[in-house]
């Protein structure tokens, strides 16, 4: 097992993607391909599993890649922990496009590609060094590119791909000078050796930037995030919840891998700014969410606010990392893996909820839909279970890593810098606004899709998903129950990376009574999501058998009462823009220079009264207008040096040599 | 015997805060209606109304799912079991550590998540607006009693419940600044929390200031009665909560024989009455607020409670 066995595994997933470009045009290509996958992404997940469980490392070389380097592989603790999360994501995936694969009007531009990203996302995981790193990274980049170009007759989505495809090479460049100056100019590329040479302060804290905006950028920090939710809808739904779910966490896996084990001891600003960097995802992720209409859109901008909630997991750690407080950072990084490991999990769901809604309606602009509960009972069920557990409600498995990161925010002031102690309140405050204002969005998403009265024709007649897509929801609902009730086994399962890492680990909790979740000490704090579960359960069965034996028992159906005044349309309802409208008025004038402007007709006349509202995004206005401009700027001066004569075109090259010379020789 | 003596608080206490409840709401009404020389309805108006609400038969909206006739079981059960988890008359509580006082915020929250869905089943404005609004309200309400939490927590080096009550009571030196800046700002989001006057009046049917009354708007029949008895013992959850926190004397320790617990009891509706009397007189004289203005409000209670968290992150003397 370990190595040995997930090497085939990843070969055969390539190989499949050989496949699916031969079985692309045919009818059993989107069976075999999306059925292979799942087989094997099973199987790559068995396999983490059970390196995570028994806690062993493997490595492997093979005379391919960079002569004098080789291309070596290795899953330890950390890697097993992420082969775990990505191929459940992908398992999960692979399964729910069983069904949702086959409304696909043209497979041969997914089909050969899914299994290639899957590939792509397990070898960046067992890479163990800097050249078959960035290789595997930008595949996984490329082929989720070409995924989301898969319908490309649509502008908006050719737009996206592009903006996707400049972040992504920029992100890599980024990680490409991180690893060179790691290597150092030895150039020695395999991590066991750039882990025994600790990089000079200076170059770490350089690493550190470039891995925040690489990693990062990949993630979804803002103000990095532009591309995502731009390019994460633009794809088919199981590629969405690919890419949000899954994807998002192969860029925190390289951003624990380099910055935790690669970059030498950290320093305790390391941990502010990450933490800064979080905390802002999270509520700006969050604020935004709450301010589009279309579905997948919303859920990938939720994806920001969840990495932003993983990353000030990671900046915690950093903090106590440097302080040796190592009981501490290992809670903290408990807490992003266990975040990591949910979100997963629920966004997965979540997409593919979405594109049960996508196939059934063809739309995904909250405003037409509504009323969806009824005629996917199922699909909403799921939905609800998953909006429940992102919006961190308990019992269900959000609520456990938010607790667990909360923890770890109240051992903070054993931290001596000031820095810190005046930001990691801060943080927590802007964690809790976040989660609250998450639950915000979710009521919002799940109340007009998929509650109150069908806005259009196609919501009425929308129609459950096929048996695959329920197959997949239903388990992942299930899922995010069960790790919401037994989170203690999780927290035991990361525990070899914190020993990795800080040489510490929480105490065991499967042998907590009650399987209770303990991070530090019974007297300090305890939760039991297991016993809230069967309490809540248990409290409302009383109340029903009650209410059975003891009150009425009628029920009369009868049109809606809305205080005497039952309004005939639909249109009546509130809407998206309606429900956020309130929210927009306290956060959106500030963060967003949202302007509403309401045009009364005179009194007598019956012209509508109208409402506009104006929002515009200040990042992508202050920062990336500005850069694009720029650059454009300076290509339209750089023109020229297309049109040179060949003396001049050979005057700059000897030029550059000449200069190149002085370099080394300096 | 240490844990059938514990599992017995743990029923009393279940059954006593929803024996209480209803009388609590009927308390601060008849004060209210003294205070404006009416002589009100009697106090045990609200099991009347809760018997009778339970009698009748339920009138569903033609178009609600299921999803509306789970609801009140799911608030009713979640509210129930926080109030269950507040030490109210004891600590030792049986199953207090299964939750500590984070849960218990999220609880709350879980039923206020599924209250706002139930009001936008139906489809009619007024649902949305009262779901919208509650939104909102509770995006700063949430945060504020987190930090309130990180105070208290931070305080009493622990976020259980029972813990901080039996630090507060061992409590040797005097008043705290941190303790003082939760208190306010624990007092303003258990305003807001529960709908009462500035922000939301639990007695109103005007359509434009109405929060939770719009968004429960449809209901009828039993399913009303448990939201109404869900909102009763989440007003008295934060009074207790207060109580545990703020006044924990007579709560009946550990060890305590029935003397103790009878202390505890009596304590408790003491305090009860006084947090009652004070909200009731609170509600008189003070006029509603406009919604817009809700948001500064709770964003003075979320500083106050953000201050005292930072005060005690910086040094441990405040």
């Amino acid at each position: 097992m370990g190595i040995v066995f997930a090497l085939p595994c990843i070969l055969g997933l390539l190989v499949l993607s050989l496949v699916g470009v031969t079985l692309g045009h045919r009818r059993s290509g989107t069976a075999v391909v999306y059925g292979v996958s799942f087989v094997l992404s099973a199987a790559l997940l068995a396999n983490g599993g059970i390196a995570l469980f028994s806690a062993a490392e493997s490595s492997a070389w093979l005379p391919l890649g960079l002569p004098w380097v080789g291309a070596h592989f290795a899953i330890d603790p950390l890697a097993a922990a992420f082969l775990v999360i990505v191929n459940l994501g992908a398992a999960g995936a692979s399964l729910y496009a069983l069904g949702y694969g086959r409304h696909e009007k043209e497979p041969w531009r997914v089909l050969p590609f899914f299994p290639l990203f899957l590939a792509a996302m397990n070898l960046v995981i067992v890479a163990d060094d800097a050249f078959t790193f960035l290789l595997s990274w930008e595949f996984m980049s490329l082929a989720s590119w070409v995924l989301v170009m898969a319908h490309h007759h649509d502008p908006e989505n050719r737009r996206a791909a592009f903006i996707y495809i400049v972040m992504a090479s920029f992100g890599t460049l980024a990680l490409l000078l991180a690893f060179g100056l790691l290597a150092g100019p030895g150039g020695n590329y395999a991590f066991d050796f750039i882990r025994i040479a600790s990089p000079a302060p200076m170059t770490a804290g350089l690493v550190l930037a470039l891995v925040l905006i690489g990693a990062g950028s990949k993630a979804g920090l803002v103000p990095l995030h532009v591309w995502l939710p731009l390019a994460h809808p633009a794809a088919p739904s199981h590629v969405s919840a690919l890419m949000s779910g899954v994807m998002t966490k192969v860029a925190i896996y390289a951003f624990i891998r380099i910055i935790f084990d690669l970059n030498g001891l950290p320093e305790w600003w390391w941990g502010l700014v990450v933490l800064v960097a979080g905390a802002a995802s999270a509520v700006l992720g969050v604020l935004y969410a709450l301010l589009q209409n279309d579905l997948k859109r919303v859920l990938a901008y939720s994806t920001i606010e969840n990495i932003g909630f993983i990353f000030v997991g990671l900046g915690l750690a950093l903090a106590f990392q440097a302080n040796d407080l190592a009981s501490a950072a290992a809670l903290a990084l408990v807490a992003a893996l266990l975040h990591a490991f949910n979100h997963a999990i629920f966004k997965s769901l979540l997409f593919f909820g979405a594109g049960a809604v996508l196939t059934a309606t063809g739309e995904r602009n909250m405003g037409k839909l509504g009323g969806l509960i009824h005629g996917m009972p199922a699909t909403a069920l799921a939905t609800l279970i998953g909006c429940a557990a992102i919006s961190a409600l308990p019992p269900l498995n959000g609520f456990a890593s938010e607790w667990l990161t909360l923890q770890a925010i109240l051992l903070s002031p054993q931290l001596p810098q000031w820095g810190l102690k005046v930001l990691v309140p801060a943080s927590g405050a802007l964690l809790a606004l976040a989660a609250a204002l998450a639950a915000a969005c979710f009521i919002r998403v799940f109340g007009v899709s998929f509650l109150g009265r069908p806005r259009t024709a196609v919501a009425e007649r929308a129609r459950d998903a096929d048996p695959w897509s329920r197959i997949a929801m239903s388990a992942f609902a299930l899922l995010c129950v069960v790790a919401g009730a037994l989170p203690g086994f999780a927290v035991d399962a990361f525990a070899p990376v914190t020993t990795e890492f800080f040489g510490a680990q929480l105490s065991p909790q499967a042998a907590v009574p009650w399987l209770a979740l303990v991070p530090v000490a019974p007297a300090r704090a305890s939760y039991d999501g297991l016993l809230i579960l069967v309490f809540v359960a248990m409290s409302a069965v009383v109340v029903l058998l009650t209410v059975r034996l003891f009150g009425a028992k009628g029920v009369r159906r009868a049109p809606a009462w809305d205080c005497g005044f039952p309004d005939s349309s639909p249109v009546t309802q509130y809407t998206a823009e309606s429900f956020a409208q309130p929210i927009r008025r306290v956060f959106g004038g500030l963060l967003f220079h949202a302007r509403e402007s309401v045009t009364m007709p005179p009194p007598g006349a019956t012209a509508p009264a109208r409402i506009r509202v104006e929002m515009r995004d200040l990042v992508w206005d202050f920062l990336y207008a500005p850069l694009a401009l720029g650059i454009e700027m300076i290509a339209g001066r750089m023109n020229v040096l297309q049109f040179l004569t060949i003396r001049r075109y050979l005057t700059f090259v000897f030029l550059a040599l000449v200069t190149l010379l002085f370099v080394v020789a300096l | 015997m240490i844990f059938l003596r514990d599992l017995t608080v743990q029923f009393v206490q279940m059954g006593l805060v929803l024996l209480l409840a209803p009388l609590l709401t009927g308390v601060v009404r008849k004060v209210k209606a003294r205070l404006l020389r009416r002589i009100g309805p009697p106090l045990i108006q609200p099991y009347r109304d809760l018997l009778r609400l339970f009698r009748k038969e339920v009138v569903l909206a033609t178009n609600a799912s299921w999803l509306f006739r789970a609801v009140p079981y799911l608030v009713f059960a979640s509210t129930w079991v926080a109030a269950a988890l507040v030490p109210t008359f004891a600590t030792n509580l049986l199953f207090s550590w299964s939750g500590d006082l984070i849960a218990i915020v999220a609880l709350l929250g879980s039923g206020r998540f599924f209250l706002a869905l139930a009001g936008m089943d139906v489809g009619t404005s007024f649902g949305g607006i009262g779901s919208s609004r509650e939104a909102m309200i509770a995006s700063l309400a949430e945060p504020a009693m987190i930090m309130i939490v990180f105070s208290l927590a931070l305080i009493a080096g622990s976020t259980q419940l029972s813990a901080m009550a039996g630090y507060l009571l061992s409590l040797q030196e005097g008043l705290r600044v941190t303790l003082a800046l939760a208190l306010f700002a624990l007092i303003m989001v258990a305003i807001a929390e529960n709908g009462r006057i500035p922000i939301d009046n639990p007695a109103t049917h005007l359509e434009l200031t109405m929060v939770h009354e719009a968004m429960v708007l449809e209901y009828s029949g039993r399913h009303l009665a448990l939201i109404d008895l869900a909102a009763s013992l989440k007003l008295l959850l934060y009074i207790s909560l207060i109580g545990c926190v703020f006044v924990p004397w007579g709560l009946a320790p550990a060890e305590s024989d029935w003397r103790g617990y009878a202390i505890g009891v009596l304590a408790y509706i003491g305090k009860l009455l006084v947090g009652g009397i004070a909200l009731a007189v609170f509600e008189t004289f003070i006029a509603k607020m406009r919604v817009f203005r809700v948001p500064a409000f709770l964003g003075a209670a979320l500083m106050l409670g953000f201050l005292g968290a930072l005060l005690r992150f910086v040094s441990g003397s405040f």
